[in-house]
């Protein structure tokens, strides 16, 4: 049984393709079911976001099972073929298959590093494949893993602390001035899209008071709808400036709109409560002869662009101890996937038996030293006979079902009942992994990133070649 | 024994001044953790210290500038653990932590040397001394904060986002940890300086004598008087609150040398 992951993202494959394969939420359920009923797929989990589309799978043959899903992609959309995807597409086994979906889930893959929304989706895609009965003992293990180490990468790295958007990066900047939004006021002048944005995000974390300047003032009174705020008339916006915490401006003015004398003026009013002023026009409409005003912070859009540009840097540092938890996480979980496979656990469960009983004959006949050697021999023939009866039953029924579709499960009962769990079997190399296109990044995708030790075991030609 | 807890203290202090410093420059938080956890540490020790002080019946019961001191500082500590249990606030420890290690050094210095034992055996001198020193505690409370303010005012105007930005709290929260110091600080300091003039009345017969200690603590309690006023009424807050409350701090500090200075003579 395999492990694996075919799909394609952002990185592989362009809007055009990703948005045929996408497959809607109301068709999720009934996509779900088509992929479990290609032969050779056991389980499925199937996530489609703007940004990827992917496949999470538990197959019986590797081969065959690149092959099913594959087909079962191209089948979403009519106008699509198989060859048509083959050089967008992924193919992940094992390890890294597991590796790649933490990497998913912890937004290392993502277009922006760090942002939250990819988790969700991981959630609502598992919650689907939960009810519809697509996922069982594998990758419901997995995805809940998935889940906790993209938590684990949120609680213990930086990497979705800071902003990356100019946007927001003027909403970081105003809570390193006001500690708390909610009574703060914003004033808006001009209307422009960025500065639309920002108030959007500033609204978004608290702030409650909007007053909005436009020279229509009718485009104005509109935007103050959408904001739940005031419009106020274009002529009056330097006397509401005294007012204002936060002052937006982004228009299309060539000068100056608001000078170094309105902001003293407007600060000597306020009585030196601290202001911040914003500044996304080009060219400028805040004079920059405002900046050593005391009490008053101007930001223009070049300094919100280096706040993010810093950001960025400082995600992708963040990213980077990121990666060596999920390394760290997929040999914790790939020690529990190895666990799983028959035959080391029949050959542990021997030796557990035969452990057992060697200390039980061995505390028997030291105390019956009077016995003969023919005695001794008959005392430990009957624990042995005793000790295989009672595990030939289980032995037998591992063989058989492990080639079921419950076998896992047969395998992690039996190693609960006989307490195998201490044993560690041991690790079988091979490793397959496959790309349509190259990924970047990734020590998943780097010879040595991940651990040898791999659920599966095959040494089945590269598939990521199939169809160049 | 409560030298033993003394020392003890002042090592824990000097190590986790050391932590909180180092933690100013890394992007690490664990070492705020460690650093707490050594200042809680320091501050049990501290706290055995000053009980086994006060029920050593051995030694002159009279608060002496080195008791005063290591009150002090003792105080400064539990007010930024209780910051810091209600508001994470890290980055204090930073600030807090060295000026209490400074003050335990000075206390240190000033160790059972009788000559530095303030003279007057009279129960109201506890109470000045009490009083006083907590509102010094609310004065270099606003001081740090202060000094805080102006670093995170700086780096905002320059725009440099450095780890120190990152780590320093938004400004009006470092203004408003300002002027709850003074507003907490002033009335004790207030009471401070009325019992010492009742200590003084008892001791000479007369409540004010003008000697440098009762001047400077006079002119100090007018600084910080004005400095509350200009704030509730003409908008002294923000950068010049913060200047202000710095200076004001360098005044409480010539009133703590003068104290040292005359404690040879009478102390009011």
């Amino acid at each position: 049984m395999h492990v694996i992951v075919v799909g394609l993202s952002h990185k592989t494959a362009p809007v055009e393709i990703r948005e045929k394969l996408a497959v809607p939420e109301s068709r999720l359920r009934e996509a779900l079911s088509r992929l479990c009923t290609y032969p050779g797929v056991r389980e499925g989990l199937l996530l489609s976001t703007c940004n990827r589309v992917e496949v999470y799978a538990v197959v019986e043959d590797l081969e065959s099972g690149y092959g099913r899903v594959q087909e079962f992609l191209a089948d979403t959309h009519l106008s699509l073929s198989s060859e048509h995807l083959t050089p967008h597409l992924y193919w992940h086994a094992g390890d890294r298959a597991i590796g790649h979906l933490f990497r998913v889930a912890s937004s290392l893959d993502s277009m922006i590093v760090g942002e939250s929304q990819i988790l969700g989706q991981i959630k609502d895609a598992f919650e689907v494949a939960l009810t519809h009965k697509a996922s069982g003992l594998l990758l419901n293990k997995i995805v809940k893993k998935a889940i906790s180490v993209a938590k684990r990468v949120r609680t213990e790295t930086k990497i979705a602390e800071t902003a990356v958007s100019v946007s927001y990066a003027a909403v970081e900047l105003a809570k390193k001035i006001f500690s708390n939004l909610t009574e703060k006021s914003v004033l808006l002048i001009g209307a422009g899209e960025m500065a639309k944005l920002a108030a959007r995000h500033l609204i978004a974390n608290g702030v409650r008071q909007v007053r909005i300047t436009t020279r229509n003032f009718q485009h104005g009174l509109e935007l103050a709808q959408k904001f739940n705020g005031t419009a106020v008339p274009f002529e009056d916006y330097k006397t509401e400036l005294a007012a204002a915490d936060i002052v937006l401006v982004s228009t299309g003015a060539s000068h100056y709109l608001v000078t170094a004398d309105d902001v003293q003026r407007a600060m000597r009013q306020r009585m030196s409560r601290p202001m911040f002023l914003i500044d996304i026009s080009v060219p400028r409409n805040i004079d920059p002869a405002v900046r050593p005003i005391d009490d008053a912070f101007l930001f223009d859009i070049d300094d919100l662009h280096m706040r993010v540009e810093q950001n960025r840097e400082d995600r992708l540092r963040e990213a980077a101890k990121a990666e060596q938890m999920v390394v760290e996480e997929v040999a914790v979980l790939g020690q529990w996937l190895q666990s799983l496979e028959v035959t080391p656990t029949i050959v542990a469960l021997r030796s557990r038996t035969e452990e057992i009983k060697r200390r039980e004959v061995d505390k028997v006949l030291a105390r019956l030293t009077h016995l003969t050697t023919e005695d001794r021999a008959a005392v430990e023939a009957l624990a042995s006979a005793i000790v295989n009866k009672m595990v030939h039953g289980t032995m037998v029924t591992l063989k058989t079902e492990a080639t079921s579709s419950s076998g896992a499960a047969y395998v992690d009962a039996a190693r609960r009942f006989f307490s195998l769990e201490e044993t560690q079997p041991a690790y079988s190399s091979g490793q397959t992994e496959g790309q349509g296109a190259p990924e970047r990044n990734g020590p998943g995708h780097e010879a040595g990133g991940f651990p040898e030790p791999s659920l599966v075991q095959h040494t089945t030609k590269e598939p990521g070649r199939r169809g160049r | 024994m409560s030298s033993v807890f003394f020392m003890l203290t002042m090592g824990l202090y000097f190590v986790s001044t050391v932590c909180y410093l180092a933690y100013l420059l890394r992007r690490a938080e664990t070492l705020s953790k460690v650093s707490l956890g050594i200042t809680a540490a320091g501050f049990a020790t501290h706290t055995v210290a000053l009980v086994a002080r006060m029920t050593d019946t051995s030694q002159a019961q009279l608060p002496t500038f080195h008791e005063a001191l290591s009150f002090f500082s003792w105080m400064l500590i539990l007010v930024f653990l209780a910051v810091e249990f209600r508001r994470q606030l890290h980055v204090l420890g930073s600030f807090i932590v060295p000026l209490a290690l400074v003050s335990l050094v000075t206390a240190a210095a000033f160790r059972s040397d009788e000559a530095s034992t303030l003279q007057p055996v009279f129960k109201t001198l506890w109470v000045h001394v009490t009083l006083s020193m907590l509102g010094t505690v609310g004065f270099a409370v606003a001081f740090v904060a202060g000094v805080m303010y102006l670093i995170q005012d700086g780096l905002l105007k320059s725009k440099r986002f450095n780890v120190l930005y990152a780590k320093l709290p938004a400004l009006d929260y470092l203004d408003h940890l300002n002027q709850q110091s003074i507003v907490m600080g002033f009335p004790l300091l207030t009471l401070g300086i009325i019992s010492g003039a009742f200590s003084a009345e008892i001791v000479r017969g007369t409540y004010v004598n003008w000697n440098p200690e009762q001047t400077w603590a006079m002119v100090t309690w007018g600084f910080y008087f004005a400095v509350l006023v200009g704030r509730l009424t003409i908008g002294w807050r923000a950068k010049r609150a913060a200047y202000l409350t710095i200076i004001g701090f360098a005044g409480v500090i010539l009133t703590l040398i003068g104290v040292v200075l005359k404690s040879h003579g009478s102390v009011s």
